[in-house]
């Protein structure tokens, strides 16, 4: 059984960390950029909707340069809330600024096996455990594709991931695998069986797309044609931003969201352009690379700020946002990792952040750890009880019941404190037993974390897909395949 | 030469200053310097001093690269000069590079030729996208020591297989060390195709070419 979804609704805790003033200059200069540097669309059917729309289009350097006004007029047709759906509606998931949603992570290629514990290159049937695992995890509201499924041929290995999540799980779907025209149209017609229909589909989007940019200021030409297309069938469609600063990105933290925002708003106000109204969401995780030898950090302080400010970003275009947090550099699940997994989550989840991407990985996104899932799912419990606050009322004074227990007392035989004591965190992985017991067990979140994975995988069945259309998506991959 | 005019040289590169390195370059041209001694006692001496301080981790990548750079303009200037003479620089072996088809990942393979280019090593660079047949073409043509191709997405990946592949169809293999990266190459699949190295990052990839060509 599937349990319902659990996301951050109604925060009581805010932050600000932008200005309004501050957000209006990194818009100005992201227009500036726009109209004077240029962002590359190597795609000639994006170059020529550009150049239709009276932007100035190079076609040798595939550059488009546009003025402001051309940009934000597009901006004006993004939707501002829309839902994304599951083939369960009751997981439909609203992107309505009052809803933060964990995913898994994404496009990772090695798994800690889950029963030898060795590290190996990813498989097709990683992506069916990871899913059927996620289908029941409450802290886990919709998919990404985890993990490449390096056993299949790379032309379509997009499409036999999505069928794998679809036939373990019954949440919403976001793919990020998929980078040309060819692979996300069977990927919209899969959807759009399992939605019955296209009109189904474009009123009930059970597949969106994420996209990534190439930093600094590009856009890939498979992957934007791919988004055209996805955009036109009114799948939610997102352009994500990994501008680093040092490398893709200035060294400054200002000029990297200036750079990113430029490649994501470019891309938005082209799919506006030409589909006007179409769902999109903005999709950012920008780093700073090491500065002693470049390296992708996947964490820091940087990350941390990147993680709240994008949201005051997407919230000034009004577009939901896709943010990656989580997503530790460390090894294996340490330290390193639940710092860099809670700060960067937390300033994502304070912002508001409509998705987070997401739960599962160490290494910077490399590495699939089936523990590491099931702690970031803590992480995202721990912070998303953080965040409901403190509530002062009648009621949460207490006054009756200290009154009753007086000085010297206790609470726990008090009516009110039966009545509220399940309002308490109660930690899944935190190690709160005698010191004895540990040092006899010498065990620890890792352990418990890894035996809830595999308990879940043993004993989960989710809800299953019609079988007529698993074959249906067989045949169709097949032939995607093999070209008539 | 002039130790203020060599330490100069090494000053240029030090400071990445490209102006000052193709300035000091072209004044040794115009002065009729011996300019195999401007680039082992001049400026190589620079590209060795930022590359020590890197190690201690003093100095940082943006320092290593730019130093690299300066170097290649100055080496710009300085090789149509040695030519003339008929005398020619030593290397430590030709590196053919480049992004594999499909993809248009490009900083990565840049910062690796920079690196190696700095190293010694002379780099002919092809960009992004590029095909098998263009990589083994040019590594032919340039009777390279070294082919090595970038890849940063598991779909792209394959391409590095397809261009090994299709050395040994040839009967080529033999000839040439292929070396791999990006970001989802791991050591297996290095094993699995048969490559004969990678490296996580730049510094780590001109250790490998140094072992490679050593080997050789």
């Amino acid at each position: 059984m599937t349990r319902a979804i659990e996301s951050i609704s109604d925060p009581r805790l805010q932050l600000q960390i932008l200005s309004g003033q501050d957000i209006c200059k990194i818009h100005d200069a992201t227009l500036q950029i726009i109209e004077k540097v240029g962002v590359k669309f190597p795609s000639r059917r994006a170059l020529e909707i550009w150049a239709q729309a009276g932007a100035d289009v190079d076609f040798d350097r595939m550059t488009v340069k546009a003025r402001p006004d051309l940009i934000e007029s597009a901006l004006k047709h993004c939707p501002a809330a829309y839902s994304l759906a599951a083939r369960d509606p009751s997981q439909d998931l609203p992107l309505d600024g009052n809803h933060v949603y964990l995913g898994t992570d994404g496009c990772g290629v090695e798994v800690i096996d889950i029963a030898s514990g060795e590290r190996r290159i990813s498989r097709l049937q990683d992506v069916r455990d990871i899913a059927r695992i996620a289908d029941a995890t409450p802290q886990i509201a919709f998919h990404w594709v985890p993990v490449s499924a390096q056993d299949v041929p790379a032309p379509v290995r997009g499409l036999h991931e999505l069928q794998a999540i679809w036939e373990n799980s019954t949440k919403h779907v976001q793919t990020e695998s998929i980078y040309n025209e060819r692979e996300a149209q069977v990927a919209i017609d899969m959807a759009a069986m399992i939605a019955g229909g296209r009109e189904a589909l474009r009123k009930r989007p059970v597949l969106s797309l994420m996209q990534c940019t190439a930093s600094p200021l590009g856009h890939d030409g498979g992957s934007v044609e791919a988004a055209l297309l996805a955009a036109e069938a009114g799948i939610p469609t997102g352009f994500m931003t990994m501008a680093a600063c040092l490398t893709t990105g200035p060294a400054t933290l200002a000029g990297n969201l200036a750079v990113g925002n430029a490649e994501v708003i470019a891309g938005t106000a082209l799919l506006q352009i030409a589909f006007p109204g179409a769902p999109v969401f903005y999709a950012a995780a920008q780093t700073a690379s090491d500065p002693r030898t470049g390296a992708y950090t996947g964490g820091g302080p940087e990350d941390f700020l990147f993680g709240g400010a994008t949201n005051a970003l997407a919230d000034f275009y009004n577009i939901p946002l896709s943010m990656g947090s989580f997503a530790t550099g460390a090894k294996e699940p340490n330290w390193q990792a639940g710092i860099e997994n809670s700060l960067s989550t937390f300033m994502a989840s304070i912002s508001m952040a409509d998705m987070l991407l997401g739960a599962g990985f160490l290494h910077g996104s490399r590495i699939w750890s089936f523990a590491e899932m099931m702690m970031d799912c803590e992480i995202f419990s721990i912070i998303r009880k953080t965040l409901q606050g403190i509530e002062v009322s009648d009621e949460t004074l207490a006054l009756e019941a200290i009154a009753a227990v007086g000085p010297s007392g206790n609470f726990l035989s008090q009516p009110h404190t039966r009545r509220h004591m399940r309002d308490l965190f109660l930690s899944e992985f935190m190690d709160r037993r005698p010191y004895a017991e540990w040092e006899a067990k010498k065990d620890d979140a890792r352990d418990w974390a890894l035996a809830k994975a595999r308990r879940i995988l043993a004993e989960h069945q989710p809800a299953r897909l019609d079988p007529k259309l698993s074959a249906e998506f067989s045949a169709l991959i097949h032939s995607a395949e093999v070209p008539a | 030469m002039a130790e203020d005019m060599l330490k100069k040289m090494a000053q240029s590169i030090i400071d990445g200053d490209l102006d000052a390195a193709v300035a000091l370059a072209r004044e040794v041209v115009a002065s009729n310097m011996d300019p195999l001694e401007a680039i082992s006692k001049g400026f190589v001496v620079g590209v060795n001093t930022v590359g020590e301080a890197f190690g201690r981790g003093e100095a940082f990548l943006p320092e290593l690269v730019m130093a690299g750079e300066a170097m290649k303009v100055a080496i710009g200037v300085l090789d149509p000069e040695l030519k003339k003479r008929g005398a020619h620089r030593e290397i430590l072996g030709r590196v053919v590079i480049g992004t594999v088809e499909g993809d248009i990942h490009e900083i990565g393979k840049s910062l690796v030729a920079t690196m190696l280019s700095a190293s010694g090593f002379e780099v002919h660079d092809l960009g992004v996208d590029v095909p098998g047949d263009q990589l083994i073409g040019k590594a032919l043509d340039m009777n390279a020591d070294i082919l090595a191709m970038s890849a940063l997405l598991t779909t792209t990946m394959v391409r590095q297989r397809e261009v090994i592949e299709e050395l040994e169809k040839e009967g080529l293999r033999h000839r040439i060390k292929i070396m791999v990266g990006g970001a989802p190459v791991t050591r297996e699949w290095v094993a699995s195709i048969h490559a004969d190295g990678y490296s996580e990052d730049a510094i780590g990839a001109v250790a490998l070419a140094r072992n490679l060509v050593a080997k050789a």
